[in-house]
């Protein structure tokens, strides 16, 4: 089975790297950006079809590893 | 005093540490390696070098912070083991639980390679008791992610129970925005956890030890420590 987890930053938290790719597009000419914000893709293929024991499982490697949840969020997507 | 210097892959600091601990202590640290899941018998100090573990893959110390030694790191610093965690120590002591909060990227995103001024908050840690308390201390730096941030109630923490131990301050001890290099809150340095066993710090009081390659501000550390450990024995 193919999962997806999407980590944020959580709002409020300084995106240096965010800001600068918002800069970098404004100096390409893309009118009509009002803000970046940067995060991270994991594509993950996980053994088996059981949903819920795959959504269980990502969940505790997103809140062991793949995040970290002082600044960032997290988003569990299985994909069939 | 007898260190063990923890190592992982793409540690590259740990020899400078190993070189200082063993000039001002006079005992030659162990070198510890990550796959191991116990601490040397009798070590009186961890110290978690910088560099770069695991190539900063995933976030700065992330990996690092999940290696097998540092369940045993976790277990000495909970029966009170001081543990001294510098740069990249101190992404992964974050990481790893055993201070609170998180360096991010450097708010102008550079990275800063210089010497930078700190002021030293407290002398009455076993890590500061080689400095007066408001004395400023020039050591390098050297870091692409010191940012140090944490939510409003852990920033209120720490500076309620005297927890910020190295500030960022121009040359004379002013909080000055221009001299706080990384955008850190408060211009956090360094902090110690509840307990006050474990210090993390950015700047590298490791590599200002020698007169012979420049200031000496960085004895302060080492050699407090020392006492501190001889006056416990």
């Amino acid at each position: 089975m193919k999962a997806r987890v999407t980590v944020t930053l959580k709002s409020g938290i300084l995106d240096p790297q965010g800001k600068a790719i918002e800069g970098a597009l404004r100096s390409l000419g893309l009118a009509g950006v009002s803000s970046v914000r940067q995060g991270k893709v994991f594509d993950i293929e996980i053994e088996g079809d059981d949903r819920a024991q795959a959504e269980e499982l990502l969940k505790q490697a997103a809140d062991k590893l793949l995040a970290n949840t002082v600044i960032e969020n997290y988003r569990v997507d299985l994909l069939g | 005093m007898k260190a063990a210097v923890l190592v992982f892959p793409g540690i590259n600091r740990e020899r400078d540490m190993a070189r200082t601990l063993r000039l001002i202590s006079g005992h030659e640290p162990a070198m510890v390696w990550h796959t191991d899941t116990d601490l040397p018998s009798g070590i009186d100090l961890v110290v978690i070098p910088g560099g770069f573990s695991y190539g900063d893959y995933l976030r700065c110390g992330a990996i690092a912070a999940r290696s097998p030694i540092m369940d045993a790191v976790r277990g000495y610093a909970a029966h009170g083991g001081l543990v001294l965690a510098v740069c990249n120590g101190f992404q992964i002591a974050c990481e790893a639980g055993l201070l609170p909060g998180v360096l991010m990227r450097n708010e102008r995103l550079k990275f800063i390679c210089r010497d930078i001024f700190l002021k030293v908050e407290r002398s009455d840690t076993a890590f500061t008791r080689g400095y007066n308390a408001g004395q400023v201390i020039r050591v390098p730096t050297a870091h692409g992610e010191g940012n140090y941030i944490a939510d409003a109630d852990t920033i209120a923490r720490l500076e309620g129970e005297g927890r910020v131990i190295f500030r960022y301050v121009a040359p004379d001890g002013a909080r000055d925005a221009a001299f706080n290099v990384n955008g850190s809150t408060n211009a956090i340095a360094g902090i110690i956890n509840d307990r006050g066993n474990v210090l993390g710090m950015m700047p590298h009081p490791e590599n200002h030890v020698e007169a012979a390659i420049g200031p000496t501000d960085g004895r302060g550390l080492f050699a407090g420590l020392v006492e501190a450990l001889d006056r416990a024995a």
